[in-house]
């Protein structure tokens, strides 16, 4: 204000200008500008939302969630019954898209990461193959691929009766995959404590591993070592307790299988064509990121007699990784919001059971798109962070 | 082994021939290092210097004619040729360190995965490199951290390491600001006087001066002239020679 008082010679025109020009007064005006059409809109559609809502009766609480639901679900991973909450419907919801999501997601890493280096193969039939692969399925939209799986391939399988099967245990027929299902029963806790014995083993020796290196220059194998230390331990309390694990066997009675494991057709079709076409994008950025580290790093390391196994796990693949963390946090995310399209072939996600069937049968909108837009979100949120804090956790020093 | 080999040259070329696609390189190149020897290879930019040095650790491969290295050839067996390349150290002109160790960890990644050498004594040595080349003191930092000056010193440590018999050096201050070129080539210089066999691609004629033995020039895949630096820079004997050294001195 001290402005305003100084003694300006110049008019009152004059005076305006000089304040208008003030770099403060400036930007105190804008941002009160736009906080106060930020405050309007929401209070434009809020109120109107409200005013609707109440002309035709409709709440906008959240009291239906106690409330049974009162409708089936085909496919849960937590108990779910048809008398059970709206709350409940919601959890269901969310277990089936995180499962397909991880499931996924892991998927279509592993796949990536093959395609992605198979991109970069001196052999000229592997790095056609896998830039075909790229080049078709990352072209061709997800929804058409999901649908094509589901109708194309899974609902196209044999009747029960002319399953497809493997050694007696494992069919696959239209009615989707039946797997073996494990039943614990006395003298697990032998195996579990096998298990974690063998876990235990595994830590130690790749601890061993690395002080013996250090120690006496004397390279030992990890990698296979750490596998059997895993697998044995547990295989072996299993024969030797007397099976304390036995297996439900799928078993075809009348028209249908009963007993193990059933995996509905459009779970598979869905975790097939999203891990396929992420895997696309997680391979170009396998491919990119490795291309980004200079032709230099590779030379110094054959200059000095690093054998090419080593050379890429411990000289380019971790600089690699700054460039691929990034896009691979957005694919990862996309995985999560791409399963969403589970609904086109009917495999009950969040979106199918709580944004279709609970919003048409319950009527409340609001609460049902805000609780599926917080979940979304705040999944979303959680990946970014944990990726980030990741990333910068491998980031080169340069100051 | 050693034994038996004494007496062979350290690097040998006999009839080298390379091309790239259609482009011919490298023209019947031959070239005898002495045990000992220190050689500048000079010449016009895309005169096939570079090429040839890195035809020595076979960064490249040559299409024909033989390569030995203390009397062992270059063939398709590939262990044998990381056997033979371990005798050869290599500093590049963009440096090439590993960004994401740190300049100890930088010199004793071949000791630990190639040499097999317990820790601590992997690292005494490449202390003792560091010191050699007057930065122990940045042992501890990342190599982006330093000035390039500093870096290329940590790769001249960083190949004298491996404890090769032969060094090659690509244009090892090319990419240096002036005021750093001094203290990378004193490191060159007292490596010299070590007694170590050396072949630098380089355009500092006042180092060649200095410390070669032989200066080589190539011009358009071929060795032009080869002479000691005396006689090379004073009373050189073709035009071709002349010209180029007009240009630089």
């Amino acid at each position: 204000m001290a402005l305003l008082d100084s003694p300006a010679p110049a008019g009152s025109g004059a005076r305006l200008m000089a304040v208008l020009n003030n770099a403060t007064v400036r930007s105190v005006v804008y941002q009160a500008l736009t906080l106060a059409c930020v405050v309007l809109l929401f209070w434009y559609l809020i109120s109107n939302t409200i005013e609707n809502m109440s002309q035709r009766g409709m709440s906008a609480g959240f009291d239906f969630l106690g409330v049974s639901a009162g409708f089936g679900i085909g496919f849960t991973l937590i108990p779910y019954r048809e008398g059970d909450t709206y709350l409940r419907v919601f959890m269901v919801g969310i277990a089936n898209t995180m499962l397909v999501a991880v499931v996924a997601i892991v998927l279509s890493t592993v796949l990536g990461l093959i395609v992605g280096l198979a991109r970069l193969s001196n052999n000229w039939v592997i790095r056609n193959v896998a830039r075909w692969y790229i080049e078709v399925l990352r072209n061709t939209p997800l929804l058409l691929q999901i649908i094509a799986w589901y109708f194309g391939v899974f609902t196209l399988l044999p009747r029960p009766r002319d399953s497809i099967g493997w050694v007696d245990s494992i069919f696959l027929n239209n009615r989707g995959l039946y797997l073996p299902a494990p039943v614990i029963a006395d003298g697990f806790g032998t195996v579990l404590a096998a298990a974690v014995l063998g876990l235990a083993g595994a830590f130690a020796w790749a601890r061993f591993a690395r002080k013996e290196r250090e120690n006496s220059g004397r390279i030992r194998p990890v990698v296979l070592p750490v596998l059997a230390l895993l697998v044995l331990p547990p295989l072996l309390a299993t024969l030797l307790a007397g099976a304390p694990v036995s297996w439900d066997m799928p078993q075809l009675r009348g028209f249908n299988f009963v007993g193990g494991l059933n995996i509905p057709p459009s779970f598979c079709a869905l975790i097939i064509a999203l891990s396929i076409y992420t895997s696309c994008f997680i391979g170009e950025n396998v491919r990119s990121g490795v291309q980004s580290v200079s032709r230099g790093q590779t030379e110094a390391a054959r200059a000095l007699g690093v054998p090419p196994g080593r050379t890429m796990r411990s000289i380019i693949l971790p600089q690699a990784l700054r460039v691929i963390i990034p896009p691979l946090i957005s694919q990862y995310l996309n995985v999560t919001k791409n399963s969403s399209l589970a609904i086109a072939i009917g495999f009950p996600d969040l979106v199918s059971v709580w944004m279709n069937t609970s919003l048409n049968q319950s009527g409340r909108a609001i609460p049902i798109v805000a609780m599926t837009m917080g979940f979304y979100c705040l999944v979303s949120l959680a990946v970014s962070l944990a990726m980030n804090r990741y990333n910068r956790s491998i980031l080169i020093r340069e100051r | 082994m050693t034994d038996a080999v004494r007496g062979e040259p350290p690097v040998e070329m006999i009839g080298v021939n390379k091309w790239f696609g259609a482009f011919h390189v490298l023209k019947d190149i031959d070239l005898r290092v002495r045990e000992g020897e220190r050689i500048v290879v000079c010449g016009p930019s895309g005169s096939g210097k570079s090429t040839m040095i890195r035809c020595i650790n076979q960064l490249e491969r040559h299409q024909e004619g033989t390569i030995r290295v203390h009397g062992r050839a270059y063939g398709r067996d590939l262990r044998e040729n990381d056997a033979i390349r371990r005798e050869i150290g290599m500093v590049f002109q963009s440096f090439n360190l590993f960004p994401h160790l740190s300049v100890l960890d930088n010199c004793t990644f071949a000791l630990t995965w190639v040499k097999h050498l317990p820790k601590k004594e992997a690292e005494d040595r490449a202390m003792e490199m560091l010191t050699r080349v007057r930065i122990p003191e940045q042992a501890g930092k990342y190599p982006l951290q330093l000035s390039g000056g500093q870096q290329q010193r940590v790769a001249i440590a960083r190949a004298l390491c491996a404890q090769p018999k032969i060094m090659l050096f690509d244009e090892p201050t090319s990419s240096l600001d002036p005021e750093m070129i001094n203290e990378v080539l004193d490191a060159m210089v007292e490596l010299a006087e070590s007694g170590m066999t050396m072949i630098v691609v380089t355009h500092e004629m006042g180092f060649a001066r200095k410390v070669a033995d032989r200066v080589i020039f190539m011009d358009q895949g071929e060795i032009v002239e080869e002479a000691p630096p005396a006689q090379f820079f004073d009373a050189p004997r073709f035009d071709r020679t002349r010209l180029f050294l007009s240009q630089v001195l």
